[in-house]
């Protein structure tokens, strides 16, 4: 039974992946890619590999659908089409997947029990992890201490990914429109009746499902942080999915006021807090004159209790930062609309016009990004500023 | 025995559920135009999923019979109003409407928010300092 519902589900990826791959509407590509990462999940889950399942669902399916939305709303919905193969790209693109086969190779096979993680390593934390660290959730132990270097690195990327979207398209606000006279809603109006974009606004119903739902996300988020020692859960979902009610409420309050009540300049520093309370651990725990991130030495009597701690502290660093990561990515993408979109999607039926202003719109984002540049390295002085001047 | 008849009540509201979500998908596929499509894939959502949930329900331990009866009220709150705003949209959009033509239409799209927009920016304003950011 299980064998055949993995078939199925194989099944089930492979033609999501060719139909894809087939695809030149983007909107319907990124709903794709969400059912892509859900039937994934389904797979994790058959496998039970639960704590995978709820991540790939959690940020495959869930964010980086709405995230990449976001970056649709600010360009054209359909891909444009090549009319001639390039042969330098195609060269590029045959060699990386050549390589990347030739690198399965080396990989065990599927289920293969011989594999070398399922060998000596696979014990050794199965037999071991409840005396050493007495969670009861494995993963959680092998992800936040035995790995807990390699998490590290996972949470850097992430801080890395925000800090890059940030310095290619963030800039500094100060072109935001004062709070409450969004340009953005003023667009629908000029459009003839029946033939405008539905405006969430106008919809009450979901603006109170929304206003009812979004503290018991925002709970339930503080479960999955706190639940990660005792199943599947922790600081990755619980990130995610407390970024995901902000981006609700922005999506349905508009992101002028996402970044209104959570302005964007603090989120920059929060994301930063997350990575430094993961690497302040490690460093105490080097101070107290054990390993970068073995926690043991925290409660030299009871080590199982240090890694408590340990992994405590280490997850929330994670939540901490993955939240501002994502919150801080949508509402890049979101409050650029301003600028860029009037000019390429509004203008879309007129193909001239958008010509036109495609050769204007390569400027604004280097503009952007050097001032950006510019403003991190004198980060202080700019950022309160632009801070107070975000609620006037 | 107890154990027995919950057995088959779960059972039968799982067949049900499935039964749904085949219908749900059959709407999908066999219905003429975007919100009557809406509908089918809004069966597969509430009465389906919740249905076999709630069989669920009857084959789980206490605790894990309420996370199923949360995720219910989640998933009903949650996919109906998703099926609304999507049918919301496409209307505004002046998407097709099987056997309608656009001048039968009788609910005229809404009017543009400026005056909503407003009045939530100053209720917003007047509960910001409340805010902790």
């Amino acid at each position: 039974m299980e064998t055949a519902i993995t078939v199925v589900l194989f099944v089930l990826l492979l033609a999501t992946a060719i139909i894809l791959g087939r695809q030149r509407n983007l909107f319907a590509a990124s709903m794709l890619t969400g059912i892509f990462s859900l039937v994934s999940a389904g797979l994790f889950t058959v496998m039970e590999a639960v704590d995978v399942a709820f991540t790939e669902a959690a940020v495959g399916a869930g964010i980086s659908t709405v995230l990449m939305l976001a970056t649709l709303s600010l360009t054209e919905d359909v891909e444009a089409r090549e009319k001639k193969i390039s042969w330098p790209a195609l060269a590029v693109v045959v060699l990386t997947g050549g390589a990347l086969i030739y690198g399965t190779l080396d990989m065990p096979n599927f289920g293969d029990p011989h594999a070398v993680v399922h060998g000596e390593i696979a014990r050794y934390y199965i037999d071991r992890s409840w005396d050493e660290i007495g969670l009861p959730n494995m993963v959680t132990s092998i992800l936040a201490s035995y790995r807990g270097s390699d998490t590290f690195g996972e949470l850097g990327v992430v801080f890395v990914a925000g800090t890059s979207v940030l310095l290619l398209l963030g800039g500094r606000r100060s072109e935001l429109p004062a709070s409450g006279e969004s340009p953005g809603h003023e667009r629908p109006s000029s459009r003839p009746p029946g033939k405008r974009h539905a405006h969430v606004r106008e919809m009450p119903v979901v603006r109170t499902v929304a206003k009812v739902m979004l503290p018991y996300i925002v709970l339930f988020a503080f479960y999955v942080q706190a639940h990660g020692d005792f199943g599947p859960g922790g600081g990755f979902q619980a990130g995610v999915i407390l970024a995901t009610a902000f981006i609700l409420f922005g999506l349905v309050f508009g992101p002028q006021e996402l970044v209104r009540h959570v302005p964007p300049e603090r989120l920059e520093r929060i994301m930063a807090v997350g990575l430094m309370i993961y690497g302040g651990v490690g460093v105490v725990a080097m101070l107290l004159g054990g390993q970068f991130l073995a926690y043991g030495v925290f409660t030299p009597s009871h080590p199982s209790h240090g890694h408590h701690y340990g992994i405590f502290m280490v997850e929330l660093g994670v939540g901490i930062t993955v939240s501002a990561v994502m919150i801080i990515i949508y509402a890049t993408f979101a409050t650029r609309r301003p600028s860029l979109a009037p000019q390429v999607v509004l203008d879309a039926e007129d193909r001239c016009e958008t010509e036109v202003s495609a050769d204007d719109v390569p400027l604004v984002p280097e503009e952007r990004a050097l001032r950006s540049g510019a403003d991190l390295l004198a980060e202080g002085a700019a950022g309160t500023d632009a801070a107070s001047e975000v609620p006037s | 025995m107890i154990t027995d008849v919950l057995h088959v009540i779960g059972a039968f509201f799982v067949v049900v559920g499935a039964l749904f979500c085949v219908i749900g998908g059959i709407g999908v596929i066999r219905l003429p135009d975007f919100y009557s499509r809406c509908h089918g894939s809004g069966i597969t959502d509430s009465a389906g999923a919740g249905a076999l949930l709630l069989g669920l329900m009857f084959f789980a331990p206490p605790l894990v019979a309420f996370k199923l009866l949360a995720l219910v009220a989640f998933l009903w709150v949650s996919s109906t109003v998703s099926t609304h705003s999507l049918a919301k949209a496409a209307y505004s959009q002046g998407v097709r409407i099987e056997n309608v033509p656009r001048k039968d239409w009788t609910i005229a799209p809404p009017p543009p928010p400026a005056a909503e927009d407003a009045v939530l920016a100053d209720a917003a304003s007047a509960a910001d300092p409340e805010e902790p950011a």
